[in-house]
C-alpha cells in the first residue's frame, strides 16, 4: 500500500467529487477513502483477507466448529470495518498483530491452561459420547459360528433395509422390522437382486448414505438374543450380538451375559464395582491433581526435585560461563595492541552463525563414546563415557552450551565495551588504579547496566533450552526407577516432553500442568531480575 | 455519497467470496442417488502413510481409483508422528479415513477408541494365521494385514561361507575368525533397541508378555524372574566382550556391514535390499540360540486401519477389506515393498532366496504384542538394556527387576 497522502480527516460535507471519482485536491483527504491507487491495492488486499476468512468460516461451519467460525466472523467484521471506516482507521497498524496474538499466543495459552485441568492423554482422548459409541462397537461381536450373508441394500420410501438369502429363501428387514421372508424376489448366485416393493440401491447411491447403512442393525428375528444383521462394506452381512448395553437414563453400561453394571467414575471411565474399567474412557476435569502429582507421587517427586535443581544450575552456569568467556575475549580483542582483531572477531562469531540444534547434533556425534572425534582423535582412543555417565553428561551439556553461547556474549560485551567513554577509564588510570581495579570498579559496573537485562533473558532462554538437551543427550542417561523416562540431563521443559510423549504413555494434562509451572517460575525470575537491574541503573 | 465506498468494497468482497464458495461447495456434495448403468462412485478417501510405505502404496491407490472411481488422497506423514497424530486427530474429526501402519499400534488405537472394527469373514482363512491375529484384540479384528516382516541373521558370504554354530556364543567365536573389526552386528543406539535383541531374550525363555495357548498375549509380564535375570547377565557379558555396543546405532551397523567390517548382522528385510543392491552376496539364516531355547524374533505385520470417525466408512471398508485383500494387490505390494505378503496365495508365489530365509527365520517367531500395555514397555526396556551393555548397571538382576517394576507401574498408571 502507498502512503503518500496525509492523515487529515475530511469533514462530512466535503465538496462533491469529480465524475471520475478521483480527488484532485491534495491534503484535504485521507487516502483510505479516496479513489487513489493505494485504495485499490488496499481493496484487493482486504478482499483477499476477507475471502480467506469466509472460506474459513464455511469450512468451520461444515465441521461444526462454532468457536472457530465465531472468531473468524469477528475477524472478518473487524478487518472490513477497520480498513474502511474513518473511526477505525487508527487501528490499522494494530489489528494484524492483535489477531495473530489472539491465535498464536492467547489461544495456545488458554488451551494449555484448560488441558492442565483435565486428564487428557492416552485412554482419555475424546468426549463421553464418543467413548460410549466406541465401547458399544468394540463389544459388539460377531455371533460365533454364524454364516456370512451376501447382502443387498434396499430402500423403501427413504427407509434403508437389508435383503439376504437365509436357508435358500429371500428375506428383507429394516431397523424396525426383523428379517422376514418375501415372495417374488429374484436371487442370483446367493445374492438378492430384486425385491418387490423395495428398490435395490447401486453402489453410487450407497456411497451417498454411508452412515445410515453402516449404523443400520436389522434384527435377525423377533428374539433379540438372535442378534442383528449389520454390514460394514454393503456387500457382506454378519450376525452381531452386543455384549454391553448402554442405559442413557441411568448412565450406565450393563454386561448382558454377566449382568455386571459399569458406572462412570470421576476419572472418566466406566468402572464395575470390582474396579474393572472399560476402554476407552473420556476427558474429564480433574482439578489440581495434575499440578500436585509432581510433588505427591513419591516416584516422581525425587527426580523432579533433582531436575528442578539441575535446571537452575544449568541455566545459571550456562549464563555465567558464556558471559565470562565472552567478556574475557571481548576485553582481549578490544585491546588496540592485538593485531588482526577483525579476523579473530569474525572467526569467533562462527559457532553463533551455525544453527544451534545442528551444532548439538554434531557434538553428539563427536562425543560418542566409541566412534566420537573427541575420544578417538583428541584423546587418542580413550573410552570416556561423555554422554552416558550422569555427571560427565552434565559437564558435556555445559561445555557444548558454552561453545554455542559465548559468541553471543562476546558480541554483546564488545558492543557494550565500545560504548564506555574512554576518558573515564583514562582518568582512573591517571589516578593510579591497577588494570584489575579499573575492570572491577569501572568497566564491569558500567558494562552491567547495558548487559544485565540480556543476561536475564539469556537465563530465561537457557531455562527452556529444549533443543540443546533434546538433540545432545535426549535427557539421558536415564534415572532408574521413575515411572516416566527422565534422566540426569533433563531440564524441566525436556521433562515435559518426556511426560507428554517419551514413555509410550501420553499424559497431555500432566505435561500442560508442568509447563504452566515452568511459565510461572520463568516469569518470577524475570520479574525479580528486572527489578534488580533497575537498582543497578540507579547506581 | 461517500457511504458508497464501503458498500462497493463489501460488494466486491462478496463477489470474490461467491466465486470461492461456489467452487468449495461443488466438491463437497456427494453424487445424488440416481441409478446409472455402470456403478461409478464418487467420493474421496483420505489415507495417511509414512515415508517408508508411501511409494509402494501410490500405484495401489491409483488402481483403486480407476476401478471404483473413488479418489484416494494419499497424505505422507512422518513415521515418528503418524501414530500420535492419528490418536489425537481422529477425535476432532480431522483424522484420515484409513491409516497404513504396523499391527502393534492396535492396542493403543483401541485403548483410545480411534479405530473401527473390520470383519474379514471368510477371507480370514486366506491369510497367514499369525498375520490376522496380529490385528485382533479382545476378540475383535481391527486391521487388515498385507505384509509380514521379521529380523534374521544375515551373513556376508565373502567373509564366511559356512555357519555351523549352534549357539550364539559359538557364532561370535566363529565370526572372529573372519578378522573383521566387528563380529555380529546388532544395532543399539543410546536409547537401546529391544526389538533387535528380542531373539536372544526369547532364547532364555523370557518373552515380554506371557502368551495364552492360542498365541494371544495376556497383560502379565513374562520376562521377570530367573530367565530375565540370566538374560540381563548375558547382555552385560556381551557388552563387556564388545559384541554389543550402544555406540552402534542402525545406520552405523548397516554401514559397517556394507563396508565388510563384520561377517554377520542381525537385521530385517528393510536393509537387505541395500546390501544386494551394493552387489553383496548374502545368506539369510535363523538366529542361533543364546540361552538354550529357540530364538524367536518378533514378527511384525503391516496393514491398514480404518478410523472410528471416518466419514466414508463404506468406501474405507471397500478399500481395506475388499480391495487390499486381493491376490493381485498383495503381490504388487510385495514387489514394491519387498516384504512377504500376508495373503497365503500371494506368499506361495514369492520366489526369492533372501525373503525365503527371512520367512524361515520368522516361522518360529511370535507376533509383536499389540496390547496397549506394550506402549509402556519399549522405552524402559531399551534404556535398561543399554545400561546393561554400557556396564552402567552394575547388578544386572537388580537393574532388570527395577525395569519390570517400572513397566508394571507405567501399566498401572495407564489404567
Amino acid at each position: 500500500m502507498s502512503h503518500q497522502g496525509t492523515q487529515v480527516e475530511i469533514p462530512d460535507e466535503a465538496p462533491p467529487r469529480t465524475p471520475s471519482g478521483r480527488r484532485t485536491g491534495v491534503g484535504d483527504t485521507s487516502h483510505a477513502r479516496s479513489w487513489s491507487r493505494g485504495f485499490f491495492v488496499k481493496l484487493a488486499v482486504v478482499a483477499i483477507a476477507d475471502a480467506v476468512s469466509v472460506y474459513g468460516i464455511l469450512t468451520a461451519v461444515a465441521v461444526q466448529s462454532w468457536g472457530v467460525a465465531a472468531f473468524l466472523l469477528a475477524a472478518l467484521v473487524a478487518i472490513t470495518w477497520v480498513y474502511f471506516s474513518r473511526r477505525g482507521l487508527p487501528a490499522k497498524y494494530l489489528l494484524p498483530g492483535l489477531l495473530f496474538l489472539l491465535v498464536y499466543q492467547l489461544f495456545v495459552m488458554g488451551y494449555t491452561a484448560y488441558v492442565a485441568f483435565t486428564n487428557y492423554g492416552d485412554g482419555h482422548n475424546s468426549t463421553k459420547s464418543d467413548a460410549v459409541a466406541q465401547i458399544l462397537v468394540q463389544n459388539e461381536k460377531r455371533v460365533e459360528g454364524s454364516a456370512t450373508y451376501p447382502l443387498t441394500v434396499v430402500d423403501k420410501a427413504g427407509t434403508v433395509g437389508f435383503a439376504v438369502v437365509v436357508d435358500g429363501k429371500a428375506e428383507v428387514g429394516s431397523a424396525s422390522q426383523p428379517l422376514t421372508a418375501v415372495d417374488g424376489a429374484t436371487v442370483d448366485g446367493g445374492k438378492v437382486t430384486a425385491v418387490p416393493g423395495w428398490q435395490v440401491l447401486d453402489f453410487a447411491s450407497i456411497a451417498g448414505r454411508q452412515d445410515e447403512i453402516v449404523n443400520l442393525r436389522v434384527p435377525f428375528s423377533s428374539n433379540p438374543d438372535d442378534g442383528s444383521l449389520r454390514t460394514q462394506d454393503a456387500q457382506n452381512g454378519y450376525l452381531y450380538r452386543s455384549a454391553l448395553t448402554y442405559d442413557a437414563a441411568a448412565d450406565s453400561m450393563t454386561d448382558t451375559s454377566t449382568g455386571t453394571v459399569y458406572r462412570p467414575d470421576s476419572r472418566g471411565s466406566f468402572v464395575s464395582p470390582d474396579g474393572t474399567a472399560l476402554t476407552p474412557g473420556w476427558r474429564v476435569a480433574v482439578g489440581f491433581s495434575n499440578f500436585t502429582q509432581m510433588f505427591t507421587d513419591s516416584r516422581l517427586s525425587g527426580p523432579f526435585t533433582q531436575i528442578l535443581v539441575w535446571t537452575f544450575v544449568f541455566a545459571g552456569l550456562s549464563v555465567l560461563t558464556t558471559f565470562a568467556l565472552g567478556l574475557f575475549l571481548a576485553i582481549t580483542f578490544n585491546d588496540p595492541r592485538v593485531r588482526g582483531r577483525r579476523v579473530y572477531r569474525s572467526l569467533l562469531i562462527l559457532p553463533y552463525a551455525f544453527p544451534a540444534f545442528l551444532s548439538a547434533l554434531v557434538w553428539r556425534g563427536m562425543l560418542n563414546q566409541r566412534f566420537g572425534y573427541v575420544n578417538e582423535v583428541l584423546l587418542g582412543g580413550a573410552n570416556v563415557p561423555w554422554l552416558t555417565d550422569g555427571t560427565l553428561a552434565k559437564v558435556s551439556v555445559l561445555m557444548v552450551n558454552l561453545w554455542l553461547g559465548f559468541p553471543y556474549m562476546f558480541l554483546v560485551c564488545t558492543g557494550a565495551l565500545q560504548s564506555i567513554p574512554t576518558d573515564i577509564i583514562e582518568s582512573a588510570r591517571m589516578d593510579g588504579a591497577s588494570p584489575f581495579r579499573i575492570f572491577r570498579s569501572m568497566t564491569l559496573p558500567l558494562l552491567m547496566i547495558s548487559v544485565a537485562p540480556l543476561l536475564i533473558s539469556s537465563f530465561a532462554f537457557n531455562f527452556n533450552n529444549f533443543s540443546l538437551i533434546y538433540m545432545l543427550t535426549g535427557g539421558g542417561p536415564s534415572f532408574t526407577g521413575t515411572p516416566v523416562l527422565i534422566g540426569h540431563t533433563d531440564i524441566l521443559i525436556s521433562m515435559v516432553y518426556a511426560v507428554a510423549f517419551g514413555s509410550g504413555l501420553k499424559q497431555y494434562g500432566l505435561a500442560s500442568a508442568v509447563s504452566i509451572l515452568i511459565f510461572i517460575v520463568v516469569g518470577l525470575i524475570s520479574w525479580w531480575g528486572f527489578r534488580r537491574t533497575r537498582t543497578l541503573e540507579e547506581l | 455519497m461517500r457511504r458508497s465506498i464501503p458498500l462497493a468494497a463489501i460488494a466486491g468482497v462478496t463477489l470474490a467470496l461467491a466465486a470461492c464458495s461456489g467452487s468449495g461447495s461443488g466438491s463437497g456434495s456427494t453424487a445424488s442417488a440416481t441409478a446409472s448403468a455402470k456403478p461409478t462412485l464418487s467420493g474421496t478417501l483420505t489415507m495417511w502413510v509414512d515415508e517408508t510405505r508411501i511409494d509402494s502404496m501410490k500405484p495401489i491407490v491409483d488402481e483403486f481409483q480407476q476401478q471404483t472411481g473413488v479418489k484416494v488422497d494419499l497424505v505422507q506423514k512422518v513415521s515418528g508422528d503418524i501414530r500420535t497424530d492419528f490418536v489425537s486427530q481422529v477425535p476432532t474429526g480431522q483424522g484420515p479415513d484409513v491409516i497404513i501402519g504396523a499391527h502393534d499400534w492396535t492396542g493403543e488405537f483401541v485403548n483410545n477408541g480411534v479405530v473401527a472394527t473390520v470383519q474379514l469373514g471368510d477371507k480370514a482363512k486366506d491369510f497367514s494365521k499369525s498375520a490376522v491375529s496380529a490385528f485382533a484384540y479382545n476378540g475383535q479384528q481391527y486391521g487388515v494385514p498385507y505384509a509380514i516382516e521379521n529380523i534374521a541373521l544375515v551373513r556376508n558370504n565373502k567373509l564366511l561361507q559356512d555357519t555351523t554354530a549352534k549357539t550364539f556364543d559359538d557364532l561370535v567365536t566363529q565370526a572372529k575368525t573372519a578378522n573383521t573389526p566387528f563380529s555380529v552386528l546388532i544395532q543399539q543406539g543410546d536409547k537401546g533397541d529391544a526389538y533387535h535383541l528380542y531373539p536372544l531374550q526369547t532364547s532364555f525363555g523370557a518373552p515380554v508378555f506371557k502368551q495364552k495357548d492360542d498365541g494371544s498375549y495376556t497383560n502379565e509380564i513374562g520376562m521377570s524372574g530367573d530367565a530375565g535375570a540370566k538374560f540381563a547377565a548375558y547382555l552385560q557379558k556381551l557388552g563387556k566382550e564388545k559384541v554389543l555396543d550402544a555406540s552402534i546405532d542402525g545406520d552405523k551397523a548397516k554401514q559397517a556391514f556394507l563396508d565388510g567390517k563384520a561377517p554377520y548382522i542381525i537385521t530385517g528385510p528393510w536393509n537387505t535390499t541395500a546390501f544386494t543392491k551394493a552387489g553383496m552376496d548374502i545368506s539369510v539364516l535363523p538366529i542361533p540360540s543364546a540361552g538354550g531355547q529357540e530364538a524367536k524374533p518378533f514378527v511384525g505385520v503391516q496393514g491398514a486401519f480404518i478410523s472410528a470417525k471416518s466419514k466414508n466408512p463404506l468406501l474405507a471398508q471397500e478399500f481395506v477389506v475388499n480391495f487390499l485383500t486381493t491376490e493381485k494387490v498383495q503381490t504388487e505390494l510385495y514387489k514394491s515393498g519387498g516384504r512377504l505378503p500376508a495373503l497365503t496365495a500371494a506368499a506361495s508365489k514369492v520366489d526369492d532366496k533372501v525373503l525365503a530365509g527371512f520367512n524361515a527365520a520368522g516361522s518360529t517367531g511370535a507376533p509383536m504384542p499389540s496390547i496397549p500395555e506394550m506402549g509402556s514397555v519399549w522405552s524402559f526396556w531399551g534404556t535398561t538394556e543399554v545400561q546393561l551393555i554400557n556396564g552402567q548397571a552394575a547388578d544386572p538382576a537388580g537393574a532388570w527387576t527395577t525395569m519390570i517394576t517400572n513397566i508394571q507401574n507405567a501399566i498401572a498408571t495407564k489404567k
